[in-house]
């Protein structure tokens, strides 16, 4: 179908050639809500006009265009103009990029004379915003620099005062501000769409030499995207809420087939890993203000048991309306919209079967569907760069206040120093989950025990049979511990199993990731085990230390918790003893547990 | 690819861009030709055909084609030499 070409990721390509087209399909509809918007070009526009056209027909509204003649972006604002005038601009979209910077700093030039240049600079750019809004009384939207196509003091560009990259940066600084401070005055971030596009693909000087374009065509459509979401948020045409899928979409796996154990969110495998960052992300847009909405082809219980995972990000609680049976999903879509009393043009649907997709499509074209595909790792890409929720104020949300006072908290707390390392430790605000294994952690124990290679004492591999003999079985003690910190969740990361014989206990297996090395989780982990001996009536406990390749850095670990070496074999081979005390103190301090 | 392929390749495109499925191109074809055939569906058809032939025009090769022909020619040679 010749719209789903507006979805992210876009094929430049086929867009140049089918433009025509899809103007004429978009423009079948009758409610479309007419717009005059001057486009103010300091480089060609003709193409980027094309195509803002499509992405803002897509979403119901209809462009009428007064395009400045090449480069005239100044003189048709800032002077006595009657064409500009008589159009009366609802919307005024200045395309300014580096090539229209007037000037950069000579090396000749002191600091005095720069920053002189870049008042210079914001004056003229100032000027025009205030005649936009003296004169025209409209919204501006006015794209900031994108980093320059050379650095003539290579990594020194960028703070070297004579560096062309310093001057655009402290530029955008300064753009920014503005922004803060005009309400009608809108950024198109062209600095961060070229560095995610890649400036070597943004810059194409061919198309710059033979018809001034200040960046390629291939770029053309995310730019026009961009400046289209704008002008829908500015007339509340964005969307308002996330619909979204359970399985395979929230989380990996069937949970009516894999159950909640089998699920894979968490921070356990990198498939469970991505999942949780998506649903990070989705988190995020509910604290941002938008809805959240589930549409889920499962029994209801079945599905709202899977926010019940302990590594679940999103709660049940954070979704607005939960439409979870076998109905075909865009009667679910309607349902939802209903449910919400939002009109079903703001809706984002959000699911991982192109089939499913397909239908909400076809049956309920005013519903935005992105292409998400079934890879987790890119949900979060298709989501963001397809600006659904763009947004020129946040100032009504004060939620979203708070928790930027509170950001700003965090990171003047991570500006600071710390004096030793004991403090630093405190600072993390660690807190571990250290208990007996439990099935829901069956498979990264498993992945865990065969991947471990340099804090493992005995580099002992067992299958998942086996861990989970052990695990029931009542002579072991078997210890998981997960770390979590102000940073975010580390994962369940270390590993102990010891076998009782009699009154002694024999460590079997005792490992933990390299990720949380120096943390005093061993400490912790230690403490833990005591306090399971001694229910036990366990008296002395033994350790062994088996060299490999790897383990080098557990050689002295044993000796380093108090236990006093017994035997050593020739092969390197050593084994320790701990009696327990009857006054045990805890050797961790800075971990708080359970 | 022999001047008859490609001819009907770029008719292909010329139909596309100007999103006129009756488009019949002839070598003495020239913009004056296709009403719509301006600067900026040039650039269009420029950026097309490299696409569609995975080739890259030369910031002197443009400027001189007098018509559709020429334009055949330069692609033919332009694909040898890819």
């Amino acid at each position: 179908m010749l719209t789903e070409s507006l979805n992210y990721p876009f094929d430049a390509h086929y867009l140049l050639r089918k433009k025509k087209a899809i103007r004429r399909n978009l423009l079948q509809r009758t409610d479309l809500l007419e717009k005059r918007i001057a486009i103010l070009g300091g480089s060609t526009t003709a193409e980027i006009k094309d195509m803002l056209e499509l992405f803002l027909l897509k979403d119901g509204i209809k462009p009428i265009f007064y395009e400045s003649d090449y480069n005239k972006y100044y003189e048709d604002l800032m002077f006595s103009n009657t064409s500009l005038e008589e159009f009366a601009p609802e919307v005024i979209y200045i395309h300014t990029t580096s090539v229209n910077i007037t000037r950069f700093p000579n090396l000749q030039e002191n600091a005095v004379d720069v920053d002189a240049l870049l008042a210079q600079e914001m004056n003229r750019f100032q000027a025009l915003w205030d005649r936009a809004a003296a004169h025209y009384g409209c919204s501006v939207i006015q794209n900031n620099f994108e980093l320059p196509h050379y650095r003539m003091l290579g990594n020194m560009d960028s703070y070297d005062l004579h560096g062309r990259s310093c001057f655009i940066l402290e530029l955008n600084r300064r753009f920014s501000e503005q922004m803060r401070l005009r309400q009608h005055l809108h950024l198109n971030d062209i600095n961060y769409l070229s560095a995610w596009f890649g400036l070597e693909r943004w810059y194409d000087k061919f198309f710059w030499y033979s018809y001034k374009y200040a960046m390629s065509y291939e770029v053309i459509p995310l730019l026009a995207d961009s400046v289209a979401s704008i002008i829908k948020a500015i007339y509340g045409k964005t969307r308002k809420c996330l619909v979204l899928d359970l399985d395979n979409t929230l989380w990996g796996g069937v949970i009516g087939d894999d159950g909640l154990n089998g699920i894979r969110i968490g921070k356990e495998t990198p498939e469970a890993e991505a999942y949780t960052e998506f649903q990070e992300y989705v988190k995020g847009l509910k604290e941002r203000g938008i809805i959240l909405a589930v549409c889920s082809k499962n029994d209801d219980a079945n599905a709202r048991e899977g926010f019940s995972h302990p590594d679940s990000i999103l709660k049940l609680e954070d979704f607005s309306t939960f439409q979870a049976n076998w109905d075909p999903k865009h009667e679910n879509v309607r349902e939802i919209a209903k449910n919400l009393n939002i009109g079903i043009d703001s809706l984002v649907f959000a699911d991982d079967n192109p089939i499913e997709r397909n239908i909400v499509r076809s049956q309920e074209p005013q519903v935005a569907v992105p292409e998400l595909g079934n890879n987790v790792a890119r949900y979060i890409n298709v989501l963001d760069k397809t600006c659904y929720f763009e947004t020129v104020s946040l100032s009504t949300d004060d939620l979203q206040r708070t928790s930027f006072y509170a950001g700003n908290a965090i990171r003047s707390e991570i500006e600071s120093k710390y004096t030793s390392y004991e403090e630093f430790l405190s600072s993390l605000e660690m807190k571990a989950e250290i208990k007996p294994f439990s099935p829901i952690y069956l498979d990264r124990l498993t992945q865990l025990i065969n991947k471990t290679n340099q804090f493992n004492v005995t580099t002992r591999r067992y299958t998942q049979a086996e861990i989970n003999a052990m695990s029931v079985d009542g002579r072991y003690i078997t210890i998981y511990g997960r770390l979590l910190d102000k940073f975010g969740d580390n994962g369940l990361i270390s590993i102990l199993i010891a076998e009782c014989r009699g009154s002694e206990l024999h460590i079997d297996l005792w490992l933990m990731s390299c990720r949380v090395l120096k943390r005093g989780m061993e400490h912790a982990m230690f403490d833990q085990l005591i306090c399971e001996a001694r229910k036990r009536g366990i008296l002395t406990i033994y350790g062994n230390y088996y060299p490999t390749a790897k383990n080098g850095m557990v050689k002295d670990l044993y000796g380093e918790l108090g236990f006093i070496k017994v035997k050593a074999g020739e092969n390197g081979d050593t084994t320790w003893l701990f009696d327990i005390p009857t006054v045990y103190t805890n050797k961790n301090l800075f971990i708080e547990v359970n | 690819m022999n001047i008859e392929e490609i001819k009907f390749r770029v008719t292909a495109i010329f139909r596309d861009v100007f999103d006129d499925a009756t488009i019949v191109l002839l070598r003495e074809t020239t913009a004056d030709d296709i009403e719509d055939w301006d600067s900026l569906a040039h650039i269009s058809l420029i950026v097309a055909i490299e696409k569609e032939f995975k080739i890259k025009f030369d910031l002197i090769e443009l400027k001189p084609l007098q018509n559709v022909g020429e334009m055949l020619d330069l692609i033919q040679s332009k694909i040898l030499d890819r």
